[in-house]
C-alpha cells in the first residue's frame, strides 16, 4: 500500500483519461444542437457539455434507488432498539435513537467476539488480499514483460481454472487440508485466498500497457538486475493497477464465507461473515439469544470499512479498471 | 480456453514484442514461480484430488474401494442433482438477462454524458459490490420478512396482503433479486470501462454520416463492447451456477421453501458436511464443473460469431 500512495502520479495519464473529457463528447453536441429547444435549459447551467437529460438521470435514479434503499434500511435500522425494529417502520427512525448503545452491545457481547471476529478479518485480509495483489502482480508482469518456456500453457492452465467451480475445489481442498493439519485453524483460509486469477489476469493487462519494454531494457542496460529492475522501474508505475488488484481482492477476501465455513470450526477464528450469520442462526436455536439488532449494527460495521476503501480510493481503481478493461 | 480471453493473450503477447524482448529466457518463471506454486497446491491438487475421489466408493463393509464410473453414474440419475440443475438453470434464464440489461442501460446512459450527476451514479450504484454476500442476504432477508421488514410495512401501510418473498413459489425470484442487487453495479463499471475505450474516431465518423443517438448506440457502441458482455455473461453463468451463499443464509428465515439440495452447489455441501459422502459429492462436483465449462464455453463461441 504505502508504495502505491507515494507514486500516484505515475497514474495520472490513465486517470486523465476517464474522470472529465468525453470521448463522444461531438456526437452529442450535435445531437444537442437538433434538440436545441428542448435541452436550452440543461445546456446554460452547463455550458460546454452535452445536453442533459432529465428523463433519463430520472430512469437512471430508479436504479440507484433500488441500489440505496437497502443500504439506507441498514443504516436506519442500525438506530434501533430490538423492540424499535419491530415497533417502527423499516425506513423511518423510531422514537429511540440506539446506534451508540447498539454498536456498544455489538463489541461487548459475548466478551467482545465481534472485535475479535473483526480482527481476524482484517489478519485474512492483510495476509490473503496482500498476498495474492503481490503474487498476481509478479505473475501479471512476468506474463507481460517475459518470454518463457510453457507460458502459453500457464496461461491456459489459470484461465481454464477461472471456470472451475469454487465450490468443487472446496471439499477436495478441505479434505487435503485436513490430512496437513491446517482446518480449523487461520492457514486455511489465508492460503487459498492467496490466489486471485482475475487479479493476475488484471495485472497482465495493466502490466503490458503500462510498463514500456525501452524503460526495463534501458535499466537492465545500467547494469540493474532483474529483481532491481523490477521493483524500482516496474512497481511504480503499476501503481493504479495494483490498488485495483488490491480492492478487489480484499473484497474477495473481506466477503469471503463459503471457505472460513467449511475449514473453521472454532468460533475464535471466524470471520466477520461466518460470525454476524452465526449471530442470525442463534435466533433458530431453542433458547438462544435473539439479536437482531446486533446483527444488524453489525452488519453496518462490516460494510462501512470497504465502502469507506472504495469511496476514498474511486480515483485509483476506476482507472485501473478502466485500463485493464477489454480494448478490441 | 473457455473464456474469451485466451485468444487475445496468444495473439497479443508473444507476436507484438519488440526485438529486444523476445529473447526466451527462463527468468519469467522467477516472477510466476510464487503464484503457480500456490496455483498448484490451492487449484490443480484439489481437481486431481477431486477426480481420484470421484472413482471410489466408502463401503461399510471394506472400506474404500475403486468403483470406476458408478458414482457419475449415479449422478446422472439423481433427480436431486436435477432439480437442483433445473433451478439454478432457470435462475440463470431469468436473472442473469435482467441483471445484465441493467447494468447495460446504465452504463449506456453514463457514457453518454446526458445524466445530471455521473460520477455520484456510478459510484452509488457500485457499492452494493462492497457489501458481503452475507450482508446482503441477511438485510435483504430482514426486509422480505413480515416482522420488522418492509414487505411488512406495505401491507400495514396500504392494509393489503402481498405475496409473501420467502413462500416456496417466490424465493427462487427473491434470490435473484438479492444477487442483482449486488452484481448489477459491478456488471455496470465493467461495461462502462469498456464503453470509455472505444475510439473517438468512430463517433465523429457516424456524426459525419448523420447517424442519431440510438444508431450510434447499436452499431457502435455495442458491437465495440461486445468482448465485455461476453465476459460478464460468462462471469455470471458461473456466478449462478456456484449459488450458494444467498441460499444458505435464507435458509435460516425459510427453512421448508430452501431444501439442502437446493442448488447444486448446495447439494454437494451437503453430502459431503452433513452426509459424508466424500466420493459422490466429488463427482457431483466435477460433472458440474463441466457443465459450467462447455455453457461458458458456448456462450463465448456465439458471442465471438457473431463479430465474423
Amino acid at each position: 500500500m504505502t508504495s502505491t500512495g507515494s507514486t500516484s502520479s505515475a497514474g495520472s495519464p490513465a486517470t486523465a483519461a476517464s474522470p472529465s473529457g468525453h470521448p463522444s463528447g461531438s456526437v452529442h453536441a450535435a445531437d444537442a444542437g437538433k434538440d436545441a429547444p428542448r435541452l436550452r435549459t440543461p445546456r446554460r447551467h452547463t455550458p460546454g457539455r452535452p445536453g442533459r437529460s432529465v428523463p433519463l438521470t430520472v430512469l437512471t435514479g430508479l436504479v440507484l434507488l433500488y441500489t440505496l434503499v437497502p443500504l439506507a434500511w441498514l443504516v436506519i435500522s442500525a438506530t434501533k432498539t430490538q423492540e424499535g425494529l419491530a415497533d417502527s417502520s423499516g425506513l423511518w427512525f423510531g422514537d429511540d435513537f440506539a446506534l451508540w448503545d447498539n454498536i456498544g452491545q455489538t463489541f461487548t457481547y459475548d466478551d467482545g467476539i465481534f472485535l475479535r471476529w473483526l480482527l481476524n478479518t482484517l489478519l485474512y485480509v492483510v495476509l490473503g488480499a496482500g498476498g495474492a495483489t503481490f503474487l498476481a502482480i509478479l505473475g501479471g508482469y512476468a506474463l507481460a514483460k517475459f518470454d518463457f518456456p510453457g507460458k502459453r500453457a500457464v496461461f491456459a492452465v489459470v484461465i481454464g481454472a477461472v471456470a472451475v467451480p469454487g465450490t468443487a475445489l472446496a471439499v477436495p481442498t478441505f479434505l487435503m487440508f485436513s490430512k496437513m493439519g491446517l482446518t480449523d485453524s487461520p492457514w486455511a483460509v489465508i492460503i487459498p485466498s492467496l490466489v486471485s486469477p482475475f487479479g493476475l489476469y488484471l495485472m497482465w493487462v495493466f502490466a503490458t500497457e503500462a510498463i514500456p519494454v525501452e524503460l526495463l531494457e534501458a535499466a537492465r542496460i545500467d547494469g540493474a538486475g532483474e529483481a532491481r529492475t523490477f521493483f524500482r522501474v516496474a512497481l511504480p508505475l503499476l501503481a493504479p493497477g495494483i490498488v485495483t488488484v488490491l480492492l478487489f481482492t480484499t473484497v474477495a477476501t473481506w466477503n469471503n464465507y463459503f471457505l472460513p465455513l467449511i475449514m473453521l470450526k472454532d468460533p475464535d477464528w471466524y470471520p466477520l461473515t461466518l460470525g454476524l450469520s452465526s449471530w442470525n442462526s442463534q435466533a433458530e436455536t431453542i433458547g438462544g439469544d435473539v439479536i437482531f439488532n446486533l446483527v444488524i449494527t453489525g452488519s453496518l460495521l462490516t460494510i462501512v470499512p470497504l465502502i469507506g476503501a472504495f469511496l476514498l480510493l474511486q480515483k485509483y481503481w476506476q482507472s485501473g479498471l478502466a485500463a485493464g478493461s477489454v480494448k478490441e | 480456453m473457455t473464456t474469451p480471453r485466451p485468444p487475445k493473450a496468444v495473439r497479443r503477447s508473444p507476436s507484438p514484442s519488440p526485438p529486444g524482448q523476445s529473447r526466451r529466457s527462463w527468468t519469467g518463471w522467477g516472477f510466476i514461480g510464487p503464484f503457480a506454486i500456490v496455483f498448484a497446491l490451492v487449484f490443480l491438487a484439489p481437481i486431481v484430488y477431486s477426480i481420484h475421489l470421484s472413482l471410489f466408493r466408502d463401503q461399510l463393509i471394506g472400506g474404500t474401494t475403486f468403483v470406476g464410473l458408478d458414482n457419475y453414474e449415479q449422478a446422472l440419475n439423481d433427480d436431486q442433482f436435477w432439480a437442483s440443475l433445473g433451478r439454478v438453470s432457470l435462475f440463470l434464464a431469468v436473472q442473469v438477462p435482467i441483471m445484465l440489461g441493467i447494468a447495460l442501460l446504465i452504463a449506456l446512459a453514463l457514457d453518454s454524458g446526458r445524466l445530471y450527476g455521473r460520477d455520484f451514479f456510478r459510484i452509488a450504484i457500485f457499492l452494493p459490490y462492497a457489501v458481503p454476500a452475507v450482508v446482503a442476504t441477511l438485510m435483504w432477508g430482514f426486509m422480505y420478512g413480515t416482522r420488522f421488514g418492509l414487505v411488512g410495512d406495505i401491507n400495514e401501510a396500504f392494509g393489503i396482503t402481498l405475496p409473501d418473498p420467502l413462500s416456496t413459489d417466490l424465493v427462487l425470484a427473491s434470490i435473484g433479486n438479492i444477487v442483482t442487487w449486488e452484481f448489477v453495479g459491478y456488471n455496470m463499471l465493467i461495461l462502462y470501462a469498456a464503453l470509455r475505450v472505444v475510439p473517438h474516431s468512430l463517433y465523429e465518423a457516424a456524426e459525419i454520416d448523420g447517424a442519431g443517438q440510438f444508431r450510434v448506440i447499436t452499431a457502435i457502441k455495442l458491437p465495440a463492447i461486445r468482448g465485455a458482455l461476453v465476459i460478464a455473461t460468462i462471469f455470471s453463468v458461473i456466478g449462478s451456477f456456484q449459488l450458494f451463499n444467498e441460499p444458505n443464509i435464507l435458509r435460516q428465515l425459510a427453512r421448508n421453501a430452501i431444501t439442502t439440495d437446493y442448488t447444486p452447489n448446495f447439494y454437494t455441501y451437503s453430502l459431503s458436511f452433513n452426509g459424508q459422502q466424500h466420493n459422490y459429492s466429488a463427482a457431483v462436483a466435477i460433472i458440474m464443473g463441466l457443465i459450467t465449462m462447455v455453457i461458458a464455453y458456448v456462450v463465448q463461441l456465439r458471442g465471438m460469431r457473431r463479430e465474423a
